[in-house]
């Protein structure tokens, strides 16, 4: 049940307009500017910058809310961060402007701008560094769609917070920095100053969030003297006391436990702009024990505990994804922040995670509605099918939340990265579909990479068809390759050559922010960086990974097939006119097309013809990346999803021999190409299977199904056996879309009649309105099973 | 020895219990005039022409209906899916056409699942010699049985041959102890109307089992039209519209009554 308030908050949140908020572009140009800026080290320096904000940014406390905190001045306002990358007054105007995914940017802010944020920043911030340190090469390939940059405009992040704050408040880390600090052995230890100066940052990060809580904490009490509701005065003493206490201390009531968290989320994403926000990871697990104690003394209620969820809720709706512009904003087209809540999966000792708060936060996922957080469900074999088939009842709905996941995989994944067992049963999933252990890990996204986009520079002599530039290697001419043989060693050469330069790019890259944008906030939370007096940027973190992220399997994976099929197979059509065929964008080949779409084998009907190139593109791939060092001590690994990045790269590429027409999207994730799963889900599942999820560090499966699938509890459950299987066989993750092909092209035609669709776009969902038309088009034509008969 | 089969479906989840494959096979004796598989009645390969719009292009293509497969051939697409079957205590039902008229080659396919621990689930009008039927039906570990008419005349008025085998068949089948659901369409101007319910209710009750006990009401759709489009069979069904379950209630209590377990779909 929603409460009279948390309805007023929803719509609220609902209807806040995304703004831009010079607020803390502001704050940050002032520290900077100031002497003191200038006087100390680098991590002292972004801590300084830090407390200026914290300390100076407007108290925001909307109306009947339990859980208090805004970013911004108000929901949906959202601040930039110019030290890491600059919006140009063009990039506001375009912001201002443009259809989808739009922040209004005010005369004053763009007053504000023009007079004081670009003209100090401009050559000054991270992305000039980037941009001017990862050579010609790197640039070149970047413009051609080869690869993505996650950190060009944003800074790494892709962590997820632990059980830490749950039994330590800031004032029990700050005793841990002291201890660190007295431990420094300045004789022996090199970095012993390196260190000193971090801690002294760590220091007054844990001290700036205390002074933080207490601001809201004077604003709450001030608003209590003149709060004539006797109930709502109540509540905000309870409220101030709480931000008396937390950060501080450590949460002893459930409700001082979300708060606590509310103010870690908030301190991470102010002090810089990191990738999929900030996470709390495993909520069940540690809300459990404080509603269970509560609930059994009696000073909560179940109803109270969901109503403090729901605000809890809406404050994440509060938060969209910073404004992004141009690549940026097409790999990763969403207000979404990619905060992803795991419900269920296992203890520490491996027995059955499920508790009462895994259902009670199922309740709230569906009766919130909203499109942030994220959340999926971690199942594994010890979880009862109840936890799926509740979850199964939410997606029916046609809610693409929660997504499902494959606990057991998971932790298989990270033990096999070389982590502790107790350390990977801690994880989860986060962001779209990423492996992580919660609390000890930094598993930094680095950037997309185009697969396909490699077979078109072979088929072309490393040559771009859409510039004709000399891009890549000269690996021969295609006319000649007497066998896939010949092929996929030229494919090899190509894509090892591209993997080099974006790894090389990616240590360049990874050094700027090590040595410029330190976040000792964040060091404070992730464990072993208080310890080891290091920064999450520089390797404190006690597991360290890198990932480029794979993209266009399905795509790759026909391609090659449609090659051997028709080229060197059947002979149905010879190497020069396939390549004839692609450059003429099929026009005047229609018949081939034809050919190559209805009768190739393709990825995704449980056939080994094509499906042999998957398992064959992904050895080479993981060969490629897997097992590279990263200066921060990080190992290089991979994973396989697109987020909105499969639209974009396909704009880049021309025809492809699997029938695809010039710039139409790429296959997302590990799906299969659009349309062309015409076997049924099962054939699906055993083709994604046959790639090696466990060495991999997350991989996506999207399938679309009818409500029809879902009319009955007995349909449900054979959902549910679905999943089962896919799990068994080692899959990932797979999520359901369920909505009928008629209601979104509905939606398309009268997009103000479905503003609440939300539909499953890759790793996140999204408000179906909000997607471009080719996104939109693309959803709409991935397969929509219908149960034969 | 080799059996024709129209079509495979994989995911099947409304022809018996858990995930399902569906083997149709090619040839049926009976010509209902409702039938939705018209593909399925000769007992041979058709080859049918298309032509296929394509980008703004007209392309003609031959497609024959129906390919031959060995018994390894067709257990090696069944069992792709026994993990699945596994999990959702699921397997494979052998439908049509009418399988029993190749029931040398079912009887073949049907030893190979049990031997590879597959749930088998005979869908089978019931019309085939009392020798055919006995051997097959024991080889399953579940019937879906359809009764498409009670009345002889009718019977033999709308689906081309006469139901005494049929129910002959019924009559050994309730007491040889296989698992069965009985399957009954309804079918607009057929089977579904008061009068015809009362006199399947009435049939029902003659029916003593413990193994025969389940109904499932098998809704008309027009799904079919299209493929009528494409061969040569009358489509006597033209104007019919797809029965919204809504409208079967009365005859799902009806039938409860007489004491069954009744479903609306299979």
């Amino acid at each position: 049940m929603i409460t009279e308030r948390v309805k007023k908050l929803r719509e609220q949140s609902l209807n806040a307009i995304n703004i831009v908020s010079h607020e803390r572009a502001v704050l940050i140009t002032e520290f900077y500017k100031s002497s003191m800026a200038q006087q100390v080290s680098v991590p002292e320096q972004r801590a300084l910058s830090f407390e200026h904000i914290m300390m100076h940014k407007s108290i925001c406390i909307n109306d009947g809310e339990l859980i208090v905190g805004e970013r911004g001045p108000a929901p949906k306002a959202t601040p930039t961060y110019p030290e890491v990358s600059l919006h140009s007054l063009q990039d506001l105007e375009i912001l201002n402007s443009r259809d989808k995914v739009s922040f209004k940017v005010s005369e004053e802010t763009k007053k504000i701008y023009r007079e004081e944020i670009i003209p100090y920043w401009t050559g000054k911030t991270n992305r000039d560094k980037v941009m001017a340190n990862v050579g010609e090469e790197w640039l070149a390939a970047y413009d051609a769609g080869i690869f993505t940059e996650f950190q060009e405009q944003r800074a790494p992040g892709h962590t997820v917070c632990g059980d830490k704050i749950y039994h330590k408040g800031m004032l029990d880390i700050i005793a841990d920095i002291e201890e660190s600090m007295e431990s420094l052995d300045f004789q022996n230890d090199p970095c012993a100053s390196d260190k000193r100066d971090e801690l002294k940052a760590m220091h007054i990060a844990a001290r700036t969030i205390i002074g933080f809580a207490n601001r809201y904490a004077t604003h709450l009490e001030e608003m209590a003297a003149t709060e004539k509701d006797e109930k709502r005065k109540a509540e905000l003493m309870e409220m101030a006391r709480i931000c008396k206490k937390i950060p501080a201390h450590k949460p002893d009531t459930f409700h001082e436990a979300l708060q606590y968290y509310w103010f870690v989320h908030l301190g991470v994403i102010t002090e810089v702009n990191p990738w999929d926000s900030f996470n709390p990871g495993r909520l069940d697990q540690h809300l459990y024990p404080f509603y269970k104690k509560e609930v059994e003394v009696g000073t909560l209620t179940k109803e109270q505990a969901m109503e403090l969820l729901h605000c809890f809720w809406i404050k994440f709706n509060n938060h969209p994804s910073p404004p992004k512009m141009g690549v940026t904003a097409a790999e990763s087209n969403t207000y979404t922040d990619f905060c992803n809540i795991n419900l269920g999966g296992v203890k520490p000792d491996g027995s059955d995670g499920v508790n009462e708060m895994t259902f009670i936060l199922l309740d709230v996922i569906e009766e919130m509605r909203l499109l942030q957080p994220s959340s999926n469900i971690q199942v594994s074999k010890e979880n009862p099918d109840a936890f799926i088939h509740r979850t199964l009842h939410i997606l029916k709905t046609g809610f693409g939340q929660p997504s499902i996941f494959n606990a057991d995989a998971i932790i298989q994944e990270l033990v096999l990265q070389g982590k502790d067992l107790i350390d990977a049963r801690n994880g989860g999933a986060s962001g779209c579909v990423e492996s992580g252990a919660f609390g000890t890990e930094a598993y930094l996204l680095t950037g997309y990479f185009n697969i396909p986009k490699i077979l078109e520079l072979t088929l072309n002599n490393g040559i771009d068809p859409l510039t004709n530039k000399q891009l890549g290697l000269q690996t021969g001419d295609p006319i000649l390759f007497k066998s896939m043989d010949d092929l996929m060693c030229a494919f090899t050469k190509q894509l090892n050559h591209f993997v080099d330069i974006k790894a090389h790019g990616n240590d360049i890259i990874e050094r700027l922010f090590m040595e410029n944008i330190p976040v000792p906030f964040l060091s404070l939370v992730i464990d072993d960086c208080v310890k080891k007096g290091m920064d999450y940027m520089c390797g404190g973190a006690r597991y360290n990974t890198s990932y480029i992220q794979a993209v266009g399997t399905g795509t790759i994976s026909d391609c090659l097939a449609a090659i051997e099929y028709h080229v060197f197979d059947k002979k149905n059509t010879s190497m020069k006119s396939l390549i004839d065929a692609l450059s003429a964008n099929f026009e005047n080949y229609e018949e081939f097309r034809y050919e190559l779409i209805y009768h190739t084998p393709k990825y995704g009907t449980d056939n080994d013809y094509a499906d042999k190139y998957t398992q064959q593109i992904f050895e080479n791939y993981y060969n490629a990346v897997n097992g590279r060092s990263t200066p921060r001590g990080a190992t290089t690994r991979v994973n396989m999803l697109p987020t909105t990045c499969h639209v974009y790269f396909g704009q880049k590429i021309k025809a492809l021999p699997d029938g695809r027409k010039a710039h139409e999207p790429l296959s997302e994730g590990i799906s299969p190409v659009q349309g062309a799963d015409v076997a049924g889900p099962t054939a699906v599942i055993k083709s994604a299977a046959k790639i090696d999820h466990l060495r991999t560090g997350g991989t996506l499966l999207n399938q679309k199904f009818t409500p029809s699938f879902f009319d009955t509890e007995e349909s449900i459950d054979k959902v549910c056996k679905l999943v089962r299987t896919y799990f068994r066989m080692d899959g990932h993750h797979i999520q359901f879309n369920v909505v009928s092909a008629d209601t979104l092209r509905e939606a398309k035609k009268q997009p103000e009649k479905y503003r609440d669709l939300i539909v499953r776009v890759a790793g996140y969902s999204d408000y179906f309105n909000d997607l471009i038309e080719p996104l939109q088009d693309e959803i709409i034509l991935r397969t929509e099973h219908t149960g034969a008969k | 020895m080799q059996g024709l089969i129209f079509d495979i479906k994989r995911f099947t989840i409304h022809d018996g219990p858990g995930i399902r494959t569906t083997v149709f096979f090619k040839g049926c004796p009976l010509t209902c005039v409702w039938c939705h598989n018209p593909e399925s009645i000769l007992p041979q390969p058709e080859t049918i022409n298309k032509q296929i719009e394509f980008d703004g292009k007209t392309i003609d293509r031959k497609e024959i209906i129906g390919r031959f497969y060995t018994k390894d051939e067709l257990i090696q697409e069944i069992l792709k899916d026994k993990l699945f079957y596994e999990e959702s205590k699921g397997g494979v039902t052998f439908s049509g056409g009418e399988p029993l008229m190749q029931d040398a080659f079912l009887e073949e396919t049907m030893l190979a699942c049990r031997a590879n621990g597959i749930h088998t689930t005979l869908d089978t009008s019931g019309y085939a010699n009392e020798t055919v039927f006995r051997k097959i039906a024991s080889l399953a570990d579940l019937i879906l049985f359809d009764i498409k008419e009670i009345d002889e005349t009718q019977h033999f008025h709308t689906t081309g041959v006469s139901n005494k085998i049929i129910l002959h068949n019924l009559q050994w089948l309730a007491t040889a102890g296989i698992q069965t659901i009985l399957r009954v369409p309804a079918i607009p101007g057929y089977t579904f109307n008061e009068a015809y319910t009362k006199t399947l209710k009435k049939f029902l009750q003659s029916i003593k089992s413990d193994t025969v006990c389940e109904i499932n009401i098998l809704p008309y759709h027009a799904a079919a039209t299209h493929k009528y489009m494409r061969c040569d069979y009358e489509n006597k069904m033209n104007d019919t519209k797809t029965l919204d379950k809504k409208e079967l209630v009365s005859m799902k209590t009806e039938l409860e009554q007489a004491g069954w377990v009744v479903k609306i779909g299979g």
